[in-house]
């Protein structure tokens, strides 16, 4: 365990040393400094309601959600695609692993550090942001946590399969093969709520396929349904097959059963990914 | 050998062999290293020296045979603690100190923190990286970063070294202070294993060592043995037949390269022998002298041997 923390806090230090913190931090500060401006606008726009505010700003929320989300996913992706690769590449690896650290903790410290990484990317850009909509309208969604607790997992999940396709192929082969798997389970996930709507099975097992193959649309529609005010979810639910590949909305939360698989995903991938790495020649 | 007796060795393989797809790269390497000497590899590219290095710390698995280090099979965790390596290819955190790097080194070995500060100290002033040891490693010469990563293989002075191309990106300078490191660590009674192409190196510093080529050992021995201890004599002659010249085989390992013979492990009492037979057959002697073989001589002549 010790070399693992040893491994995880060396991740961190090297994001930190690399700029990669504080060059995240300074974007996120300013995208929430304009944002939250562009938010507190709402209420102040001509004949608006306050009930008119509600919705706009809950939409755009999720909207920024998504936004982050993505940034979240794509920098996890970018980060996590070289972490083992690169230092295969460079060499740095071949000065480490011949030290009493097995390679599954090598492997352990670089997941958990990023994972801690994403994490607290999810939670600071999140909170800060919840923070600038409430100001700007008073408008909080009705479970910000759970919400960022998904946008984080979504994160930490595709992280995990960048480190996986790491421990085998080049960081550009690995990091494009995450993100277009990124992208292709989104597309999936819009398949899926045409399928569910319109009575499709050979469309909705593709898109169920996808989401138990890659979960990251599965835990962006977790996300969603906890950002969605109660009147939205009761007008979405009215408005029936219209609402058909809304990538925007989720209508219930992801069932027990899901969150059960997307924890079994985790770990099966980790140990391929510990398995793949033990097996591979340096 | 038993697993008992390569306790007494600082490295012992046997038969040990790497594939990689349907490339050898290591075909049945069987060698032993001793305890506090210096062990020379030898070989050209592509013989399986670096293959056999990472086998031996566990960055690539045999396909076959067996290995002991220090006692231990190959690969063993705690025996790691009692190694020092420095890869062929070597790089370190460019966005960390050099006395980082090698924090964490002592770190990883699991030492005593107790021990750290002394341990780096001794590290830098080894490899001449004191005055540097607090600026990043981003900014070394390669050089540099080579004297860092011997550094590196220095700390918690280890029983077994294993050096693959110590002096590759270093000057005259540098190579020399390497050289004095092996001594000095062979001093300490750490067992030292260069794996080097550079024979001048190998020929000053190495109590024994192995020629590899095609990723087996085709000769092991004291440099004496691989040398040849009796080593050889060449003759300038005129007038000499060709059956005659071919009888002189008998003298030794024959090479006629004309007017000028060389006998390989011809002893020097029978020098005046050879003399001797060659004027009775007719020769006539211009010139008799003994040949100091080199090891690169020694070497493309091994290698010579094993083409078909």
């Amino acid at each position: 365990m010790r070399q693992t923390l040893t491994i995880a806090r060396l991740t961190i230090l090297e994001a930190s040393r690399r700029k990669l913190l504080l060059a995240l931090g300074v974007l996120t500060i300013v995208v929430v400094v304009l944002t939250s401006w562009g938010f507190s606008r709402l209420p102040t726009m001509k004949d608006v309601t306050p009930a008119e505010v509600r919705l706009a700003a809950s939409q755009l929320t999720i909207l920024m959600a998504f936004m982050f989300s993505g940034v979240l996913a794509l920098g996890s992706t970018l980060v996590a695609a070289p972490s083992i690769a690169s230092d295969i590449e460079s060499g740095i690896a071949l000065a480490i692993l011949p030290r009493p650290i097995r390679r599954g903790q090598l492997l352990m410290g670089k997941w958990l550090g990023l994972a801690l990484l994403v994490a607290l990317y999810a939670a600071g850009s999140g909170l800060l942001e919840l923070l600038g909509i409430w100001l700007g309208t008073n408008y909080l969604p009705p479970n910000p946590i759970a919400s960022l607790a998904f946008v984080a997992a979504e994160g930490i999940v595709l992280m995990t399969l960048a480190l996986l396709l790491s421990t085998r192929l080049s960081p550009m082969t690995g990091g494009v093969i995450a993100l277009v798997l990124f992208f292709v389970a989104w597309i999936g996930g819009i398949a899926l709520a045409i399928g569910i709507t319109f009575d499709n099975d050979t469309i909705k097992n593709i898109g169920i396929g996808s989401r138990l193959l890659i979960p990251t649309d599965g835990l962006w529609h977790g996300a969603i349904f906890y950002l969605e005010p109660s009147e939205i979810l009761a007008a979405a639910r009215v408005a029936g097959r219209a609402r058909a590949g809304n990538p925007f909305f989720a209508d219930a939360p992801l069932p027990g059963i899901y969150l059960a698989w997307v924890v079994a995903w985790l770990v099966a991938v980790i140990g391929l990914a510990n398995w793949s790495f033990a097996r591979r020649d340096l | 050998m038993q697993a008992a007796d390569a306790a007494s060795l600082a490295v012992h393989t046997q038969d040990l062999a790497k594939r990689y797809g349907k490339t050898v790269a290591l075909s049945g390497l069987t060698m032993s290293v001793r305890r506090a000497e210096v062990f020379g590899f030898l070989g050209p590219n592509g013989a399986g020296k670096t293959t056999a290095v990472k086998l031996l710390v566990g960055l690539a698995l045999p396909t076959a045979g067996e290995g002991w280090v220090l006692g231990a099979p190959i690969g063993d965790l705690q025996t790691r603690r009692r190694l020092g390596y420095l890869p062929e290819l070597f790089r370190y955190q460019g966005w960390m100190k050099a006395r980082e790097v090698l924090g964490l080194h002592c770190e990883l070995s699991r030492m005593a923190r107790s021990e750290w500060k002394k341990e780096i100290e001794l590290a830098l002033d080894m490899v001449g990286l004191a005055d540097r040891a607090d600026d990043r490693v981003e900014g070394f010469s390669k050089g540099m970063q080579q004297r860092l990563g011997l550094g590196v293989a220095l700390l918690g002075r280890p029983e077994l070294v294993l050096l693959d191309e110590p002096t590759s990106a270093l000057d005259p300078v540098g190579r020399h202070d390497v050289r004095e490191i092996i001594r000095q660590l062979t001093a300490r009674g750490t067992a030292v294993f260069l794996n080097s192409h550079l024979l001048s190196e190998v020929e000053q510093i190495c109590d024994r060592l192995a020629v590899v080529d095609h990723g087996r050992v085709i000769a092991t021995g004291t440099m004496s043995q691989i040398l040849g201890q009796d080593g050889a004599v060449r003759v300038r002659v005129t007038g000499l037949p060709a059956p005659s010249r071919a009888a002189l085989g008998e003298f030794g390992n024959l090479e006629d390269e004309g007017e000028w013979l060389t006998f390989r492990g011809l002893p020097p009492d029978r020098v005046p022998q050879l003399v001797s037979e060659i004027v009775r057959q007719g020769g006539r002697v211009y010139a008799v002298e003994p040949r100091h073989e080199t090891l690169e001589d020694r070497f493309l002549q091994l290698l010579k041997e094993q083409e078909p």
